[in-house]
This record gives C-alpha cells, structure tokens and sequence, in this order.
C-alpha cells in the first residue's frame, strides 16, 4: 500500500530526513520510532500530501502523493501530533463538517458508528472545547477513521490518553490493521512493541534498522544472559563456573546474585544448575534476561551519536534519546 | 463546488457560534442608526427630503473597518491550531479552501446587508413620494460587490499570517491605501499615472457610479477582477506554505 523510494526533505539547509526507502502492505502495522526530531512527522505529513518530498517517490495504493494528491488523501486518514480541533464546535458537528468535506454517505450514521468504537457515541453534543484531552484525541482519531480509510497515518496517537484507554486503542489499531495498512509513530516503546508487526527505527533523519520487535530483539540480544541467585556466599562459585565452555562475560552483582551470558546458540542453563548444586550451593533462581526494546532502542540511537565522538575522547558523549 | 460549499456553509455556521456576528452586527447597525436619525433630525427640521445615500455612504465607510475583523480569522486561526493541516490533506483543493473561506464571509455579509435594508424601508415611509428605488439597487449592489472584493482581500492576508491581529490591521491597510489612491491621484493631475491610480482606487468605482444610481459594466469588472486576483493570491499564499 505504501511505497517510499529515497525520500529527502530539506527545511533550509536542513536535512529533516534523508534518503528514507520502506513499504508497508495491506493489513500491516508499520511502527515508526525514534527521538522526537528524527523526522517522523515530517515523513507523514509528506506521506498525506500536506507537503511536498525535497526529492523522493512516495505511492499510496499506487497513487504519486504528488501528481495524484487528491486520490491518495481519499484513501488516507490522519490523526496529526497536534490534534486539528476546531474548539467552538460540537463534537458531532465537527465530524459532520469532516465527513462532508470528505464526501461520506450515510454521514450521520457513520458518525455515530465511529464515535461507538472510539467510545465518544455519549459526548456527540458536547462542546470540543470542554473535553479532556485524552477525548480530544478520541474525536481526532474518530475523525481519521470516519471515511474507512485504506491507509491510516497516526503521529503520536496515544499521548493524553490514559492507561485504560491505552489498551482500548491497541485492540482498536488491531483490529483495524487487520485488514488496512497503519502506519504509527511513537517514542513510546512497549506500545510499538505491543501493537506492530514491523518496527522502523529513525534517528536523525536516518532509517536506523527496520524488523519485527521479536526479530529485532533476538537480533540485538545475541548472546543470553541469565541472571542467577544462589544461597551462599558466590565468590568461590565463579571459578567453577568459568571453566564451563561457553560461559562468558561473568558479573557478579550482589553477595548471591550474578549473571553471565552464554554465546549465541547455546543455552547453558542445565549445565550451570547441576554445577551449582554439585557445588553444595542452593540454586534459588534462573532466570533469563531479555534486552527490552528499550535497551535496544537506546542502544542504537546512542551508537549513532558516538560515531564523531570516538574522534576525540575528551567530549561528553551526546546521547541522542530523549527517552 | 460541493467543497467549496462544504467550507463555507461551516465558516457561515461559525460567525454565529462566535461571538464575531454578533459583535460587528451590533457595532455596524448601532452606529448606523445614530447617522440615521441625526440625518433625519437635520432633513426634517432644514425641510428637505433626505436620500437613500445617509445610508450608504456611512455604511461602506463601516464595511472598510468591519470586514477586516470579519476574515482576519479565516485562514489565520486554522494555521495557529493546526487544523489547516487536516484541511490540506483532506481531498480538498488549496483554492478551495480560500474559495470557500471568502464565500461564508460574503454569505454573512450579504445577511448584514439584508438587515441594513431596515433604513430604506423606514426612510420610504417618511418621505415624500418615496426613496428612489432605482438609486436603492444600484447603491445595494455596489455595495455587494465592494464587500466581496474586501473579503477577498481580507481572506488573502489572512493566509499570509497565523496571528489574527497581524491579519486585521495588514488587511486595513491594504484596504485603505487602495481607498485613498485618489489623493495622490489628484496630485498628480491629470498624466497618465494619475490615470492609472484613479483607476486603482477602490472608492472610485463607487462613490461616482453606484453611489449615484449609476450602474457601469467597467465597476464590475473591475470589483470582480480584484477580487479573482485576491483569491488567486490566497490561494498561492496557502499552497506556498506547503513548501516551507
């Protein structure tokens, strides 16, 4: 559904985004991640045809965003980062106003058949400018979801909402990715992890790595490490242990707690258990410890900005993620 | 069309949901009521019959400083919510989108002028035989068309901003300087340039022609003229800020 080739959008003599190529099929949720600055929102908004690419080709269901911009803004909806709310109107006039600009029939039936399923159908005469801001977000993604679009376009669609609402969202995004294209970003990283099928990370403009959260997990952890807690006193413990083949990077993190980490492809845990209990220790937990998105996330962007700094060591090391 | 119709019903809607209509109404009928009845006082005891123009005259002076109020908003305030950025990725054309601005602010204009018709109808009634009915039209369409015309202007500077206030007095000056052209019109005699500024001066097409009861193909034109010239600028205007 979504083909972009080598998309570069400069603002002045800065580069918002550089050299961008990814796709995204039907009933596919694509995850967009990364820092705020790394771009996101400028590759949506020069996907839903609010601006023009510096140089790139973007198609939307094989439509050019910019000689067929009118076709592919049908078959989109967007829910910007800054939730486009008119405040002195209802909540029901605003989507009426949205469905007729957008040509829906059957309007006022659609209207309330989206306010049910973003849960507003009891709010449909109140005032925008009353809600809280979580239900702003509600009305702004009702709003992009009325015309039953093909591709859904979301920059940051879950901030305001609460906890519950949260997970209220991630079943609807699924449920409608199902047999649409989304495409999400966020720097919430469980939600990304939750949610899509394919994560895309950017930093700086820049496709940093792009897989499923679990392959880019297993990807990235390499090695396992498992973290190990025994009754008694570990000092003695960890001689034996490095002499089992395949247990490297051995640190001992409190009087009973260690972890290693065994080479990829190997799962040393059995091996380790029976030593330890050979050795007369109670072995009170295994437990295998798996790098969060997070870790990876942090991992890859911070990479990205040690590069010049390796130059010359005495600089501080820039961390690039804000989160 | 349907689009353009579409942003203009809700522009329309909207000068009534704020408190704007409301406001400027006020001040315009207000205003225009004390001219009226100080004019009649005046006629009544001097014993003449006043004209339909103790009406129109104050009334495009009002319309000069009202209709920058009445649009400073229209392109303005989208921008500084953000809410233009749904109307552009909406599958709505940019010119559209002024189109449909200007339209709602002619079809509220149009709705002042059709209260404003109260004065011709109580001056009918109390002078005798009659207000020139002819000299009534004409005023009442040129007066439509000079309003279009400064609505159009107005929607214009309004995309040029995302300040509503920058949007209100950009447009009043615009407004003013072609007003006033006549001035330096005068100076200048009767050259070519002088010509030229004469014919640019929004209050010549006016004041000399409907104002009289004379209606001219060549006003029209030219009311028309400036006001596809605004829009088309708007238009651009909007499209421009795309590339930013």
């Amino acid at each position: 559904m979504i083909r972009v080739f080598g998309l570069t959008k400069d603002y002045g003599s800065r580069r918002a985004i550089s050299d961008l190529t990814f796709n995204a099929g039907k009933g596919e949720i694509l995850g967009f991640l990364g820092p705020n600055g790394a771009g996101k929102t400028t590759t949506m908004r020069i996907l839903t045809g609010y601006m023009p690419p510096t140089s790139g080709k973007v198609t939307i269901g094989g439509y050019d965003v910019i000689d067929d911009s009118l076709a592919v803004r049908r078959i989109v909806g967007y829910l910007p980062e800054t939730v486009p709310l008119y405040s002195d109107m209802t909540v029901y006039e605003y989507l009426k106003f949205m469905a007729d600009i957008r040509n829906v029939k059957n309007s006022r039936q659609r209207i309330y058949e989206t306010l049910e399923l973003v849960q507003l159908a009891d709010r449909s005469k109140g005032y925008i400018g009353k809600l809280s801001k979580g239900m702003r977000q509600r009305v702004g993604l009702a709003q992009a979801l009325l015309h039953q679009p093909d591709v859904l376009i979301l920059d940051e669609p879950t901030i305001g909402l609460d906890p519950k609402q949260v997970v209220k969202f991630r079943e609807l995004i699924r449920s409608i990715g199902k047999d649409r294209t989304v495409l999400l970003s966020s720097h919430i990283l469980p939600e990304v992890q939750q949610v899509c099928d394919r994560v895309l990370i950017i930093n700086k403009g820049k496709i940093v790595t792009e897989d499923t959260p679990e392959q880019l997990q297993a990807r990235l952890t390499g090695a396992q490490r498992v973290n190990v807690r025994v009754r008694g006193d570990i000092n003695d413990l960890l001689p034996q242990l490095e002499k089992i083949t395949g247990v490297i990077n051995i640190t001992p993190e409190a009087d009973d707690r260690f972890e290693f980490e065994s080479i990829p492809g190997q799962d040393l845990r059995p091996q380790v258990a029976r030593m330890i209990v050979n050795a007369g220790y109670d072995l009170l937990e295994l437990r295998p410890v798996n790098l969060s998105l997070e870790d990876i996330f942090l991992q890859l962007t911070r990479d990205e900005a040690e590069v010049p700094s390796n130059l010359s060591t005495e600089e501080p090391v820039e961390v690039a993620a804000e989160n | 069309m349907r689009n353009i119709w579409v942003i203009a019903e809700k522009e329309y809607k909207n000068f009534f949901i704020s408190p704007i209509a409301y406001v400027v109404s006020f001040a315009v009928l207000l205003i225009l009521g004390i001219i009226f009845y100080a004019n009649v006082l005046a006629a009544s005891i001097q014993q003449y019959a006043p004209s339909i123009q103790i009406v129109i005259g104050p009334l495009v002076t009002l319309l000069l400083f009202t209709i920058p109020a009445i649009t400073m908003k229209s392109l303005a305030e989208e921008q500084k919510n953000g809410t233009l950025e749904i109307l552009l990725t909406a599958p709505v054309r940019d010119w559209e989108v002024v189109v449909g601005k200007w339209l709602g602010g002619v079809l509220f204009i149009l709705t002042l002028l059709l209260v404003t018709w109260f004065f011709p109808i109580v001056l009918n009634q109390i002078v005798q035989p009659g207000i020139d009915q002819g000299l009534m039209l004409a005023s009442y369409i040129g007066l439509f068309l000079i309003s279009s015309c400064f609505l159009a202007i107005g929607v214009m500077t309004s995309s040029f901003f995302s300040n509503q206030i920058a949007a209100f007095f950009a447009c009043l000056g615009i407004l003013l300087i072609f007003w006033m052209l006549g001035l330096p019109a005068q100076a200048a005699g009767a050259t070519a340039g002088g010509d030229l500024l004469r014919y640019l001066d929004l209050s010549e097409h006016f004041y000399p022609t409907f104002f009289r009861g004379v209606i001219e193909v060549k006003d029209i034109v030219y009311y028309t003229s400036v006001t596809a010239l605004a829009l088309f600028l708007g238009s651009v205007s909007v499209e421009a800020r795309r590339w930013r």
